[in-house]
Parts: C-alpha cells; sequence; structure tokens
C-alpha cells in the first residue's frame, strides 16, 4: 500500500474522534471578577488585599465544586511548588509573583482553580482535555453563578463586568485551547495561520502564555474581545477558528506525507533515538522530540497508547516537576541530566516506530 | 505624539512604526528596536496592538486634563502608567477618555452577556430597604406616624422576602 493510497482509506469513525481531538490537548476558560466597591488588587493597600483574600477564599471554598479543596496563600508555597502549579496551568505566573495576599483555590480534580488577588479580585478558571469548550463553558458559568450568591460583583449595565484592565472589560472571559502544530511548524505556515487567526479577532500564544515561546510547537489560541458580544457567540466563533486552524494542520501532515514522507519520518526516528539514548537534554529540545513523537503517533507510525504517556512526559519533563521527582533543587545542568534519564528509561519500553503505514490522522 | 521619533514605552528613538486601523479608527505606535522585539512585535498584521494602543491612546487627550477617580484616588496619570485602573469607579470618572478607547478595543462598547442576576436582585433589594429605612426615620420624625407603619410594614415584608436578618 502507498501513502497516497492509504491517505484515501476511509478509517473507522472513532478514529476521526480520537485523532481530531489529539490536535487540542486542553480547554481552558477563564472569568475575570471583581467585587463591588472595592480598589482592584494593583491599587490596594495591603488590609485591603488581605480582607479580600479572606473574602474570596471563603466564599470560593464553600462552593461544591471545591469541596476538600486546595486553599493556600502565594506565601505559604515553595518557590518549587509554585512552579509546578505553573506548569500545570492552574495559576498564573503573575500570581506567583505577588507573596502579598495573593492567594488560590484548586478543585481536588485539578479541574477549578480560583486565583485571588492576581490582577483581578478573582480569576475563575477550569480546564479540561480535549477540545470541550461547551462543557467548560457550563461548568464555569455554574461556579462563577455560585460564587455570585455570596460575592457582589462589580458589574455595570453596559460595560458588564469591570475588570482592572480594560482589555477584560464585559464578560471577562478569556476562552482558549492548547493545540499541537507540528506540520504548520514545519511547513512555514505559522506565520500564516497566527496572521489569519488574529484578523478573526483571536490571539495566538505561546505554551505558557504571553511572551513564552512555543518550543513543542505547543500554541494557546483565545479570544482577543471580551466587549460587545455574549459569552456562547465567543465562544462559537472561537470553536470555527479552532475547527479550521484543525483542518489546516490535517492538511500540512497529509502534504508533509506526501511530498517528502522520508524526512518526516526522519525527525520522527531522530527524535525516538535522542529520546531513547541521550544523557543531556534541555527542557526545550525534550519538549521539541516529544511533539514529533507525538505526531508520530497521530500519523499511526507510534501506537495510540503512548499519546497519554507523551502528555503527561510534556508536563513531567519541565524543570518544576523534573525536581520536585527528584525531591530537591538543581541548577538546569543537572537538570538537563535528570531529564535525560527520566526520558530514557520512559523510552527504553516504548516500541520502535514502525513507518509501514502512516495517516495524516484524517481518516 | 509630540515627538513621533520617540518610542511610546521609553525614552530611545523609535524605528518601529505602527498602524492598525480598527472600526476605520487609525491607531499608531512608535517603538524603538528594543522595545518591538520585547513585546514581541515582529508583523503589523500578525500582532495585535490592543495593550499597545491601551496606553498609546491616552496620550493624545490634554483636553481632558488630569481626572481622579473620588472613590480611590487614581489619576489619569497612574493610568499611564499601570495600564490598569484603580476600582470599580474608575470606569465612571474615565468615562470621557474610555469610550473612544473601547471603540477599537472590542467588538462594540456595549455589554452582551451574562448577567449577575442574583447579586443585582439582592443589591437592589439592599438599596430599597435602606431607603424605605430612610424613609422610615424621616416619617419618625416629623411624626408622620400613618406613613411610618406603612414603611415598617413594607420593611418586615422585604426582610422577609430576602431572609434577612434585621439590620442593627
Amino acid at each position: 500500500m502507498t501513502v497516497d493510497s492509504l491517505i484515501a482509506t476511509p478509517c473507522e469513525l472513532t478514529d476521526v474522534a480520537a485523532s481530531k481531538s489529539a490536535i487540542v490537548l486542553m480547554t481552558r476558560i477563564r472569568l475575570a471578577r471583581n467585587l463591588a466597591g472595592r480598589p482592584f488588587p494593583g491599587w490596594a493597600n495591603s488590609p485591603q488585599r488581605a480582607e479580600v483574600l479572606e473574602l474570596c477564599r471563603e466564599a470560593v471554598a464553600a462552593t461544591s465544586p471545591m469541596k476538600r479543596s486546595l486553599v493556600v496563600s502565594v506565601g505559604e508555597l515553595s518557590s518549587l511548588e509554585r512552579q509546578i502549579l505553573v506548569e500545570r496551568h492552574l495559576v498564573s505566573r503573575e500570581l506567583m509573583g505577588s507573596t502579598q495576599g495573593s492567594g488560590v483555590v484548586i478543585s481536588k480534580d485539578q479541574a477549578f482553580s480560583v486565583m485571588v488577588n492576581e490582577e483581578d479580585h478573582l480569576r475563575i478558571q477550569v480546564l479540561r482535555a480535549g477540545l470541550q469548550l461547551k462543557k467548560a463553558w457550563n461548568a464555569i458559568d455554574e461556579l462563577d453563578s455560585a460564587l455570585e450568591e455570596s460575592l457582589d460583583f462589580a458589574f455595570s449595565t453596559s460595560l458588564g463586568y469591570l475588570t482592572a484592565c480594560p482589555t477584560n472589560l464585559g464578560t471577562g472571559m478569556r476562552a482558549s485551547a492548547m493545540m499541537h502544530l507540528p506540520a504548520l511548524v514545519i511547513a512555514g505556515q505559522m506565520d500564516k495561520v497566527v496572521r489569519a487567526v488574529n484578523q478573526l479577532g483571536m490571539v495566538v500564544r505561546g505554551l505558557f502564555g504571553e511572551g513564552s515561546d512555543a518550543s513543542g510547537s505547543i500554541f494557546q489560541i483565545s479570544n482577543q474581545t471580551t466587549l460587545g458580544e455574549s459569552e456562547e457567540d465567543i465562544i462559537k466563533r472561537l470553536g470555527s477558528v479552532l475547527q479550521s486552524i484543525i483542518e489546516h494542520e490535517l492538511n500540512a501532515r497529509g502534504k508533509l506525507l506526501d511530498a517528502d514522507p522520508g524526512k518526516l519520518f526522519d525527525k520522527i526516528g531522530r527524535a525516538y533515538g535522542i529520546l531513547r539514548n541521550s544523557h543531556l537534554l534541555s527542557s526545550s529540545e525534550a519538549m521539541n522530540l516529544l511533539s514529533l513523537i507525538r505526531l508520530g503517533v497521530d500519523i499511526g507510525v507510534l501506537p495510540d497508547a503512548q499519546r497519554p504517556v507523551i502528555d503527561r512526559l510534556f508536563i513531567e519533563a519541565q524543570p518544576g516537576h523534573l525536581q520536585h521527582a527528584q525531591k530537591g533543587e538543581f541548577d538546569p545542568g543537572q537538570r538537563d541530566l535528570i531529564r535525560a534519564v527520566r526520558l530514557r528509561s520512559e523510552f527504553a519500553n516504548f516500541a520502535s516506530p514502525d513507518f509501514t503505514f502512516p495517516r495524516d490522522g484524517r481518516n | 505624539m509630540s515627538n513621533p521619533l520617540k518610542c511610546d514605552f521609553c525614552a530611545k528613538g523609535a524605528t518601529v512604526h505602527l498602524t492598525q486601523i480598527v472600526n476605520n479608527k487609525v491607531h499608531k505606535v512608535d517603538l524603538c528596536e528594543d522595545c518591538a522585539r520585547a513585546k514581541g512585535v515582529t508583523d503589523p498584521g500578525g500582532f495585535s496592538l490592543a495593550d499597545l494602543l491601551l496606553k498609546a491612546s491616552l496620550s493624545p487627550a490634554p483636553s481632558t486634563g488630569s481626572i481622579r477617580c473620588e472613590q480611590c484616588g487614581f489619576t489619569q496619570s497612574d493610568f499611564k502608567k499601570h495600564g490598569r485602573f484603580g476600582c470599580p469607579a474608575c470606569y465612571d470618572a474615565f468615562k470621557g477618555v474610555l469610550d473612544p478607547m473601547l471603540d477599537g478595543m472590542h467588538k462594540g462598547t456595549l455589554h452582551i452577556g451574562k448577567v449577575p442576576r442574583t447579586a443585582l436582585a439582592r443589591r437592589s433589594l439592599h438599596e430599597r430597604l435602606t431607603r424605605l429605612e430612610s424613609e422610615l426615620t424621616d416619617a419618625i420624625k416629623s411624626e408622620r406616624y400613618e406613613e411610618a407603619a406603612r414603611f415598617r410594614d413594607e420593611i418586615n415584608q422585604v426582610r422577609q422576602a430576602t431572609d434577612r436578618k434585621p439590620a442593627s
């Protein structure tokens, strides 16, 4: 069978669904909320911040998704713990930088987190695996309404929820998807995609938001505007932009497999070799290699069962998690050694890539 | 902008000039090379000016003078420095400066979407209660006892409806 005929052969519906959701790693929605009549965190003094922290923490911890949740002040967290929470996308870097009168409540299943006294009094967040905008919105809408029972939010009928920064005004909602787009990166089409997405009123960022790089070919796509459009409409619009990016990524994969399969297979094969045998791996190199292995799974040269392992390693190969697993703090050079040991042992059990029957993930 | 050759963020000379047209309005930002790189500006089409505009659009507003929020003491120059407001009431205080800015920043200038109904209903009940209580006090003071009795009944009704304990 040739690559061509293979691509043309329809596959099971389940397969389509699985590989489509594979491009979107994670869906996230966050809502910015503030308490009426109180200065925003950036302008409040310490007693005012402490008061808001107390008030919000109590209200948040009392909601049903936050039963037996983690409730902490930033000041109580070690620097390693802070890093781990950032790496899991449960808190922002900004929050972890403000040790005075800031805190976070994280649900047991890590699906919900509420940051207190970040840029706004409350930053309510929900995380879902795969592409689940609708479900994520329903979940966060419910939590937000529960909080409204006990907290008076700053709200204007004309401007909506009032936020510290006018760019979040209105719905206060930022909905985003974490997308794995290796073929668009390899094909050099990401610039074009970023431009097009921008024109549609959406923003593309790296893995850790503003200013972060896109190692591992992972990008965050989110809505830019928050005022003048309902939450449902924003989500619908974002959803269709995401669908079209998925389409472009699948096209790019098809083209890579069509035009120069040897080049793509070489990248995946080498990534496998390095992950299995290297002794020094920087965080960003590891991310890029894991990204290629993930692409290998998507195009069927590695078994599907390995995708969850790779997704876990995306998180666990990061500096905070790596050091936490080793129960200590290490300098970057030592970390690269530890990372390589970890990945070698994981990949020792991985099946070797089999390049006989690749597919582009579409069918 | 008095000196178009200066960077909007630092004092250095601007070599990067961005123009973006949003809702038929021209927005311009001048940047030095370092700031342009720091802000991730590589391609005007592939980069949104919203955040930059937020600060830049406030500079050409000399006629408004220095506005100050009565509630929290936040001033216009504070906003220029932080790019964030001081408190919810700032949105009223800075309305004149904010409105033209919102035009290019968002899809619209009017909120469409979720409304915190519970909180708003609670607030309006609270306001009603406060008003009734002051009317009750007035009525007693001026010995309008019949009216006072009516206000008292109304207050009790509202309290029962909200399950509120009598205010101290």
